[in-house]
Parts: C-alpha cells; sequence; structure tokens
C-alpha cells in the first residue's frame, strides 16, 4: 500500500475509530465484524465496499490492519464525497471530508445519554463510542480549525452542555436535545467568544459548499470529542438520539449544528435542520432566528420580500445560483416572486440544510410548507391551492423527498391532503383540457339535436369544441327557437322567427357538423368569440367545409347539411311551412308576407345550404326579398310579420349560402359573395335574425339591421310598442352582427389556415412531384 | 418522439432543449432551428394591430413526412417549439395546445425565481421534471 498521508484531524479520526474497532484491543488488527459494521454505517453500496475492501488491502491480508484500517477509512471519504475510488485518490484528494458514519440506534442512543450527562460525564462517555470525526473544520480550513479546536478543548464542557447555542444566533434546531442545550446557551456563549465559534463555523460554511452532497463526516451521535466542537457534537447526539431513521438527516443535523456556526460568521445563521421527527421541520429558535432575519429585510411581518431582496440575502449564504435556485422554486409557493414569512422561513431553512449537507429535495417537505410550518409541532393547514400547485408541479416526477411524508409524524394530515392535492391540481388540469376535448361538444350536439320534435326543426345546437358562453347562449338559442317568444333574450334568440327557427335547424345542421370538420382551431378560436351567433355560424362553416383534414370528433347527428345547400333549403322550406303557424305571434307574421318555403330555391342563396335554418327564412325572404320590413327580427315577429320574416329568410338565406358555402369551400369560397347577400340581407335583417345560426345569424344580424330599419317606419305606422320592440329588436340585432361579423372573421382566418395545412398536406401526399 | 424547445430573443438562441429519444437530437435541433423562420414569419404575418387577437399557439407550424412541427410564442416573443412524431397520431390539437400552456406556465414561473437570469439556460429541476412528466405522457 502506498504511503498515506493523513491530515491532523484525520489522524486523530482514524485512530479513534481504529480503537473502536479494535474490539480485542490487539492495537494492531481491527476486528473485521465492528470494521464491516463501521463500512456498513457508511452507507456506501456493497459493491463500494467491496472495492474500498480490496484497495485497502485487507482482502489481501484477510484482517485489517492499522494501515489497512485507515485506507479504508479514507476511501470512504473519497466514495461518500462521490468521487471514484482510486487508490491514488488517497494522497491526492485534498480537503477530503472525514468518512461519515451513521451510527446505529443503539449507539447513538448511548451517545445521546452520554452528551445529555452533562459535561463532565461527556469525554468519559466519548471514549466508549464511535469517537466523532475530529473537527471536519479542520479538514477545510487548517488553521482556524486549529483555532477552533484548541478554544474548543477550552470550552469543552460547556460546549458539551450549550452546544449549538455558540454561534450567538443559531439556536439548536433539534427539538429535544437541541432545546435542552439552549437551556445552557450563555454558558457556552460566553465560553465561546464569537470569534471562536466563527472561525469555525466558517470553515463549515465553506466546507459545506465546497463538498455539498458528501461530507462533513458527521458521526451521527459522536460525543463530542474533548476537541471536538461540542455544538458540533451536540448536533451529533441529538440527532441520533431522535430520530435515526433518517440518517442522512441526522447527518444534516449534525452538520448543520456546525454549520450554524458559521452561519453566524458569514451573517446568515443557519439553524440546524430539524427536529428528529422530520428533519426539516424548523424549531422554535429557528423560526425566531429566521423571523428575525425576515423582519431585518421587511419589518412587515406580513408582508413580502421581493425577489430581489431575497436574492441578495441568500447569496449571502455562498451557495451557488444554481441551488439558490432551486432553493426559490421550492420556496414560493405561490410563484409570485416574493417571500411571505412562511416562504422565507422554508427559504432559509432549506439554505441551512444545504449548508450543512443536507441535499436539497425534490419538492417542498411538508414541515415547510406555508402555514404549515408550526413551532414545534405543526398542525398541519396545508395551503391547498398551494400545495395542491405545488405538488402537482413540483412533484410531478416522484422526487425522493429527504424528509419523507410518513417521517413526520406530525404530518399525517398532510401525507393525506398531498395526494388529494396532488390529485386535485392534476384533476384540475385535466379538466381544462378536457373541456376543450371535442366530445364534450359532440356530447352537446346529439343533447341538443332532438330538439323540437314538432316543429321539425333541428335545434342549432351550438356546438362549440370549448365549453363557453357561446355554447351557452346557442343551447339557450336553441330552447329559444322553439319558443321563441323571447324577444328579450339577447342574441341568442331571435327568438320568435319562424325563420329563426329555421335557421336554427339549419344551423344545428351546420353546427354538428362544423364542430366535428372544424377541429379545435375553430373551437377554439370560438371560444374567444362569445357569439353564439358566430360559434354556430362557423360551426357551419368549418362543418360543411373542412371536414377533409379535421379530425374531427364524430358529427354529430343531423348532418345533413353538408349535402343539403339544397335540400336543406327544402327542409327549411318544410319547417319554415311548418314553423310559422306554429311560431309565436311575431312568426305569425311571415307567412303572409314571406313565400312560402318552398321558396328557398328562390334565394340564390338557398343552395348555399344555409345551413342555418335561415334557408327557411330565406325562403321566405326570397319571396319578398326588400319588403320584409326590417324591424327587427326576434323582438316583434307579429308586427312586421310577413315582410319582416321574408325579408329575413331571404337575407339569411343568401347570407348562409354564401357562408356556407365559404365554410366548405375552405377557403375556396370567395367571402366577397356573404357580404353582398348580406347587404342585401340587412334589409330584411330582421326577419332573418331569428335564425340564430351562428353563421346565418351573423348575416342575418346585419340583414336584420337592415331590414328593421324600413320597417321601423311601418312599426311607427301599426303600433307604438312595436316601435319599442323593433327598436330593441334593433339593438339587438346591432350587438348580434358585431359578434355575427367577428366570428366571421375569425372563421375566416382559421379557414385560411386551414386551407393552407390542407394544400401543405396535399402537397406532401402528391407522391412525385415535390420529393 | 417528442422535442420540446424554447428559445427566446432576440437571437433566438435556445434557453432549453429537451428530447426524449436521446438519439438524433442534433437533427431535432436542426428541425427546431428551421421552424424558427416559420415562427417568425406567422408573427410578423400577423400585424402589428393583431397581437391581441394573435393566438399565442400558433398550431401546426409545418409538417414533414416524419414528423409536425408545432409552434407557440408569448407575448414577449418567446417562442416555444414542439417536434412530434408524425406516427403519433394519437396527439391531439387540444393536448399540443396544453402542453404548450403547462410549458409556459412553468416557463413563468420560472422568470419569477430571482435567482434566474433571463436569457440563462434553464436549469431548473422542476422545470425538468415538469417536462419529463409531459413527454412520459405523449411517448
Amino acid at each position: 500500500m502506498e504511503g498515506l498521508t493523513l491530515s491532523e484531524a484525520e489522524q486523530r479520526y482514524y485512530c479513534d475509530l481504529f480503537s473502536y474497532c479494535d474490539t480485542e484491543s490487539t492495537k494492531k488488527v481491527a476486528s473485521n465484524g465492528r470494521v464491516l459494521e463501521l463500512f456498513r454505517a457508511a452507507q456506501l453500496p456493497n459493491d463500494v465496499v467491496m472495492q474500498i475492501m480490496e484497495l485497502c488491502g485487507a482482502t489481501r491480508l484477510g484482517y485489517f490492519g492499522r494501515s489497512q484500517f485507515y485506507i479504508a477509512l479514507k476511501l470512504v471519504a473519497v466514495a461518500q464525497s462521490g468521487l471514484p475510488l482510486r487508490v491514488e485518490s488517497l494522497n491526492t484528494v485534498k480537503d477530503l471530508p472525514l468518512p461519515r458514519f451513521v451510527v446505529s440506534k443503539n449507539e447513538q442512543e448511548s451517545r445521546h445519554t452520554a452528551l445529555y450527562s452533562s459535561d463532565a460525564d461527556n469525554p468519559a462517555s466519548y471514549s466508549g463510542v464511535i469517537p466523532p470525526p475530529p473537527g471536519r473544520i479542520q479538514v477545510k480550513k487548517g488553521s482556524v480549525s486549529h483555532d477552533t479546536v484548541q478554544q474548543r478543548t477550552s470550552t469543552d464542557q460547556q460546549e458539551s452542555t450549550s452546544p449549538v447555542v455558540s454561534p450567538q444566533q443559531s439556536p439548536p434546531t433539534s427539538p429535544h436535545t437541541w432545546r435542552k442545550h439552549n437551556r445552557h446557551p450563555s454558558g457556552g456563549n460566553n465560553e465561546r467568544p464569537l470569534a471562536g465559534p466563527g472561525p469555525f463555523w466558517a470553515p463549515f460554511s465553506e466546507a459545506q459548499p465546497g463538498s455539498s452532497t458528501s461530507s462533513d463526516p458527521i458521526w451521527s451521535g459522536h460525543s463530542p470529542p474533548p476537541h471536538q466542537e461540542n455544538w458540533v457534537s451536540f448536533a451529533d447526539t441529538p440527532p441520533t438520539s431522535a430520530l435515526l431513521a433518517m440518517h442522512p438527516a441526522s447527518v444534516q443535523d449534525q452538520t448543520t449544528v456546525r454549520t450554524v456556526a458559521s452561519a453566524t460568521t458569514t451573517n446568515e445563521i443557519r439553524r440546524q435542520s430539524s427536529s428528529y421527527d422530520d428533519p426539516w421541520k424548523i424549531t422554535d429558535e429557528q423560526r425566531q432566528y429566521y423571523v428575525n432575519q425576515f423582519k431585518t429585510i421587511q419589518p412587515d411581518l406580513n408582508g413580502f420580500i421581493p425577489g430581489s431582496a431575497a436574492k441578495e440575502f441568500f447569496t449571502k449564504s455562498k451557495l451557488p445560483i444554481l441551488e439558490l435556485s432551486h432553493i426559490w422554486e421550492l420556496s414560493d409557493f405561490d410563484k409570485d416572486g416574493a417571500l411571505t414569512l412562511d416562504e422565507f422561513c422554508a427559504a432559509f431553512h432549506l439554505v441551512v440544510a444545504r449548508k450543512n449537507g443536507y441535499d436539497l429535495p425534490e419538492k417542498l417537505p411538508e414541515s415547510l410548507m406555508p402555514k404549515l410550518i408550526d413551532l414545534e409541532d405543526s398542525t398541519v393547514i396545508p395551503v391547498i391551492s398551494e400545495v395542491g400547485e405545488q405538488t402537482g408541479e413540483v412533484g410531478y416526477s416522484s422526487s425522493p423527498a429527504e424528509a419523507p411524508p410518513s417521517k413526520s409524524p406530525s404530518m399525517p394530515s398532510l401525507n393525506q391532503t398531498w395526494p388529494e392535492l396532488n390529485q386535485s391540481s392534476e384533476q384540475w388540469e385535466t379538466f381544462s383540457e378536457r373541456s376543450s376535448s371535442s366530445q364534450t361538444l359532440t356530447q352537446f350536439d346529439s343533447n341538443i339535436a332532438p330538439a323540437d320534435p314538432d316543429t321539425a326543426i333541428v335545434h342549432p345546437v351550438p356546438i362549440r369544441m370549448t365549453p363557453s358562453k357561446i355554447h351557452m347562449q346557442e343551447m339557450e338559442l336553441k330552447r329559444t327557437g322553439s319558443d321563441h317568444a323571447n324577444p328579450t333574450s339577447p342574441l341568442l334568440v331571435k327568438p320568435p322567427d319562424l325563420p329563426e327557427e329555421n335557421k336554427m335547424s339549419s344551423s344545428v345542421k351546420f353546427t354538428p357538423g362544423n364542430t366535428v370538420t372544424d377541429g379545435y382551431s375553430s373551437s377554439d378560436s370560438y371560444t374567444s368569440d362569445p357569439e353564439q351567433i358566430g360559434s354556430t355560424v362557423t360551426r357551419q362553416r368549418s362543418h360543411s367545409g373542412t371536414s377533409p383534414d379535421n379530425t374531427a370528433p364524430p358529427p354529430p347527428p343531423p348532418r345533413p347539411h353538408p349535402s343539403h345547400s339544397r335540400s336543406s333549403s327544402l327542409d327549411m322550406n318544410r319547417s319554415f311551412s311548418v314553423t310559422p303557424g306554429q311560431q309565436q305571434a311575431g312568426v305569425v307574421a311571415y307567412p303572409p308576407a314571406v313565400p312560402p318555403r318552398p321558396q328557398p330555391s328562390q334565394g340564390a342563396g338557398p343552395h348555399v345550404h344555409r345551413p342555418v335554418d335561415a334557408e327557411g327564412l330565406i325562403a321566405h325572404t326570397s319571396t319578398s326579398p326588400q319588403q320584409i320590413p326590417e324591424q327587427p327580427n326576434f323582438a316583434d315577429f307579429s308586427q312586421f310579420e310577413a315582410f319582416a320574416v321574408s325579408g329575413v329568410n331571404k337575407e339569411e338565406e343568401d347570407e348562409i349560402e354564401t357562408h356556407s358555402e365559404v365554410l366548405q369551400a375552405k377557403g375556396t369560397t370567395p367571402l366577397a359573395p356573404p357580404p353582398k347577400p348580406i347587404r342585401r340581407r340587412l334589409k330584411s335583417e330582421d326577419e332573418l335574425r331569428p335564425e340564430a345560426e351562428e353563421h346565418t345569424q351573423k348575416t342575418g344580424v346585419i340583414a336584420a339591421v337592415l331590414a328593421s330599419q324600413p320597417s321601423i317606419p311601418r312599426s311607427v305606422g301599426k303600433d307604438k310598442k312595436a316601435i319599442q320592440a323593433s327598436i330593441r329588436r334593433n339593438k339587438e340585432t346591432n350587438t348580434v352582427l358585431a359578434r355575427l361579423n367577428s366570428e366571421l372573421q375569425q372563421q375566416l382566418k382559421d379557414v385560411l389556415e386551414e386551407r393552407i395545412s390542407l394544400e401543405v398536406q396535399l402537397e406532401q401526399l402528391r407522391p412525385f412531384s415535390h420529393l | 418522439v417528442l422535442v420540446s424547445v424554447i428559445c427566446s430573443p432576440p437571437q433566438n438562441y435556445p434557453l432549453y432543449i429537451r428530447s426524449v429519444p436521446t438519439e438524433n437530437e442534433l437533427k431535432f435541433h436542426y428541425t427546431v432551428h428551421t421552424s424558427l423562420d416559420v415562427v417568425d414569419e406567422k408573427i410578423s404575418a400577423m400585424g402589428k394591430a393583431l397581437v391581441d387577437q394573435r393566438e399565442l399557439y400558433l398550431g401546426l407550424l409545418y409538417p414533414t413526412e416524419d414528423y409536425k412541427v408545432y409552434g407557440y410564442v408569448t407575448n414577449s416573443k418567446v417562442k416555444f417549439v414542439m417536434v412530434v412524431d408524425s406516427s403519433n397520431t394519437a396527439l391531439r390539437d387540444n393536448e399540443i395546445r396544453s402542453m404548450f400552456r403547462k410549458l409556459h406556465n412553468s416557463y413563468t414561473d420560472i422568470m419569477c425565481n430571482p435567482f434566474y437570469n433571463p436569457g440563462d439556460r434553464i436549469q431548473s429541476r422542476a422545470f425538468d421534471n415538469m417536462v419529463n412528466s409531459m413527454m412520459m405522457q405523449v411517448c
């Protein structure tokens, strides 16, 4: 074996360890049993242990001589710091932390009792336990640690009693033991001048970051050696006594103690992380300290620390930015870029833990959750939304939290809530996703479709890809369509008209198709457009036109319109003729003024298959295109009756036609036609208005508006009420038209996009031309 | 196969790129790079006045035989690009949208972190976890 150079600390440490293993007191050979136990306590994987044993020569010799033992210990330290095991590394690795061994529980307890047993006993008791690693610090900072060590020796006794207290502020973290030790803070503090612990800590703080994952070889439960920083050992013992299960945690705790000291000097006190029940729990003293620090930054305890201030503060901890960034992510619960008191405490706690060598968890431990952090026994008060999001977000991957929830007895409820929260957050997410699924829409359609058997009108099912107002409106529209006696129902219904109903039916047909074909793009766009008309119209459009490349959901039931440009009109006729009678008062007027439904053919439009019921209306209107009184359709059909209807119908018809054409053509249809007929229709818009179809509605609205104009005078002459009604209707028409307009524009955009994508696909499909 | 990239203006260098099958990564890098042009074209085509109406989700940027590229751009012109297998027909548009939404949300979370300097590569563990989980869902 090559020569092994050990630092003083290492020498001492190894010597102690050897004595510990030297059960037979041979001073030469460490018993294999003890050695193996020791190595097991090192928490290294078995193969690593085997490798170590092989490297140190023990396997060759068959036993652990002193040199082999030392070499093995050094290799353990190497392995624990994550470096590859090499013989060369024995001497080349500088500043290697002492190997860390997690002592078994009994040992720890014994140590613990030893610790508790007062200062005097401490030194004595220590001999019985595995000697704690000599000040790690020393490994890192020679001179300083020496100083501190010396100081420590002097203050040994006291230190043992008042462990952590030293660094002025950092109170011991561990619950019981710590607290106990805290009782003697004054003693310890006095003994230990700040300078002492200061430099002492400083090395720790340096050491910690330096060997992030590894290293501080903390002998859990090792009693503070005389020269050892008592508080350090303190840290060791309490953890061990408390909760052995978390060996890494306890180890961390111990390191935390040490780092606490350094923290103070570096202007950050690192509280020892945690109680032993839960390594992440914040103790009273710790919390108090954090609160004080919070106050220095932000006097208002209920206020926030802005991100920049927090950044400066935590940068002082000398942790790498990446880790600070991660800590921030963990602790900023509400992701608002600022830290509340709870968040700040959590962040501070994590920083302390990290400085002590604790690995940062992937997700925030429960004890650090905002509002869950409590002094002692935190009553879990999960911030449901935050936790949910946190768990949802952070906890996506099953990150191994260093403080497994199960380990914290105080947080049982939290454990339960977490999965719920997780679930809820996920559900919450899925909900939103689902909401936009076409499935909803199609179902929608089917529900609505068989709306009005009487009138044989297929109610325009406002099939919206995404649930939206429009949807609701459309639904309502549909309903109103059947009744259509809702002059007041905004937009939805230009209620009463027959044409409306017809339109609705046709639009219904459209919508199913639209929704299906249009896929989500249009629906999405529709979503934004609250106008139901638009939605229905777009539906139709997309439906009719698109189909090809849309992976649309299964077409809703009544889909006739694709083919029924002509037929629809017929249907409209049929329905229209039927509806008039059934429609309410307003409708009544239609039949007389508007030529019978069958006319659909009349309008050029009808063939455009205005899926919208408008067709029916159109039929009417077609006959008397311009005669239709302008009065607003929905409001007051009774007044305008015939001509209103006819006018509206016509307009709608045309509009519908054009729209449907546009829809179907998917980009091939020039949009020019629609505008034209629309204008024409406007006059008869009133009548057209009843169409609730999106598509037709749009056009209808326009038509209605126009229609209403001329009709107004008539109404005046007829009836005062009619005027008011017509005014109201006009207003409604206006809004409807406006919405229709925007919807149409949106549809246009979508259609163009679809067209482009279709063309691209077409090109791709063409076998040889473009390859 | 799923690759997601976040590129930031103005030079459009990638802040974050992650692909699920890690082979052929270079090819995806190239694809993403070329698709940035399409993204730019789309957002410039939107026009100045239409910024509000412009959807953040750009949709299918362009399909090729092997894969499809989807784009998404935020109001601050940070571009998200996702490349998926063409064979993955189960991926619907809405799912892509939701994925972009998640990416966007996580990205804003990162931005809130005061320790993150805009323009740095994204090294957040939480973000990685989110992206990984998202990709696992797809593949």
